[in-house]
């Protein structure tokens, strides 16, 4: 169990480090959002699992949603430019 | 007009004209203060000349303004920009170092976990672990904790979601109060929400269409039996929220407008906050006052059991639900 508890911590290091690092903003949501799924396992292993269902709910689900539609709205996923090229073909 | 004076004088000993004549300082007067002066009608011809004669000075002075400026802008893209990123980062650096350094020695002078001498044991907590139960009727202590005896603290947490739905609302959204015509913005949005979105997504919809149901009904299980087990509103809130953003994301605007739009909005979350801070003044009041409530706290365990928590579980619910829907909305169009 303590071994489990370590290599989590050590992932939650290496996620969070990643997120700041990563170039591709999508890259770095995806990472965000993995960090929160850590968290909630160890949320739950420090036996509190209120805590652990808002992280899952909050932390990975409606945060990254949001961070999501703002790059979207910002073109900041890659793709949305050959999708506009092809809209505007059309 | 000072500074027009000075501009004036400024461009006379630029391009030497005679600053003493009364008659030129007269139609400078005339032609910086008030155009429309006695002088306009009496000379005309010479005003038009005076006004044409300083026009041309004026644009030689916003030349030179301008070249000035650019050459400045030129240096601080050349060099400036070097040294003040040079700085910036080394800011940054130095910054981070410091509060890391307080950060860690901080981290380094904590009690142990779960020592028995920790400041966090004191009578508090003892407290809440030994009577919690029988005072507060929840079998989730964490419930007891954060909606009976600190319930004006989730209040106040309620609020603060309140406030920010507000900010958000008053920074993204579109158009006029009136929901009946859409203003130009408005349907640009729109025209911008299409064209992004692709709609009669087949896998998505028939992914929502099982998904959702669960979704709601798990964030509503979460909700209800705050009090008995794990969760609560906040998080069942936030289930039931991602669970309308995913039905908005496969079906679109149309359909959730049926049952979900500013108007429900404003007023789910303005009940739920109300009826919030009735409930909890009243029993505030009775519990300041040494009064007995009159709030059966019923058998520990059933699901309409621990007096005021239930209710306010589902106050802060629909307000966790409504914010987090009104967010994506918001961030998405500007508008529901």
């Amino acid at each position: 169990m303590n071994v489990f508890i370590i290599m989590i911590l050590g992932f939650l290091v290496v996620c969070a480090v990643a997120t700041a690092l990563t170039k591709s903003l999508l890259a770095s949501v995806v990472i965000y959002m993995a960090y929160s799924v850590l968290m909630c396992i160890v949320w739950m292993l420090l036996q509190s699992p209120d805590l652990a269902v808002t992280e899952a709910a909050v932390g990975a689900g409606v945060t990254s949603l949001l961070f999501f539609i703002t790059l979207k709205k910002i073109h900041a996923i890659r793709g949305d430019e050959e999708e506009d090229h092809h809209h505007e073909e059309k | 007009m000072k500074k027009n004076d000075s501009l004036w004088q400024r461009l006379c000993a630029l391009d030497e004209v005679s600053w003493e004549n009364p008659l030129d300082q007269q139609l400078t007067a005339a032609t910086t203060d008030e155009p429309d002066s006695e002088l306009r009608r009496r000379a005309p011809l010479e005003f038009a000349i005076a006004e044409a004669q300083h026009e041309e000075m004026r644009e030689t002075l916003y030349t030179e303004e301008q070249l000035k400026v650019s050459t400045l802008h030129s240096w601080v893209g050349r060099k400036g920009k070097k040294w003040l990123d040079a700085a910036y980062r080394l800011t940054a650096i130095l910054f981070c170092l410091v509060i890391v350094t307080f950060l860690m020695t901080t981290v380094v002078q904590l009690p142990p976990f779960g020592a028995v001498d920790n400041p966090t044991n004191n009578e508090v907590a003892q407290r809440y672990l030994e009577k919690g139960l029988e005072e507060t009727g929840a079998v989730n202590m964490v419930a007891g904790m954060i909606l009976d005896y600190r319930a004006f603290d989730t209040f106040g947490e309620s609020t603060v979601l309140f406030v920010a739905a507000c900010s958000v609302l008053l920074l993204l959204k579109l158009g006029e109060h009136s929901d009946d015509e859409p203003s130009p913005a408005m349907l640009e949005a729109e025209w911008d929400d299409r064209h992004h979105e692709p709609k009669n997504d087949a896998i998505l919809q028939m992914a929502a269409r099982i998904l959702v149901p669960i979704i709601l009904l798990f964030g509503m299980y979460v909700v209800l039996a705050g009090h008995l087990g794990p969760g609560g509103g906040f998080s069942g809130g936030a289930v039931m929220g991602a669970g309308l953003i995913l039905y908005l994301n496969a079906f679109g605007f149309q359909k959730t407008g049926r049952f979900f739009t500013y108007k429900t909005f404003r007023w789910v979350t303005f009940l739920a906050l109300m009826t919030y801070a009735l409930l909890k003044s009243y029993s505030f009041f009775c519990g300041a006052n040494h009064l007995e409530s009159g709030i059966p706290l019923g058998t520990p365990g059933a699901i309409l059991s621990s007096g005021l928590i239930l209710p306010l579980n589902i106050c802060v619910g629909m307000i966790v639900m409504c914010t987090m829907y009104a967010f994506y909305t918001l961030f998405r169009k500007g508008g529901m």
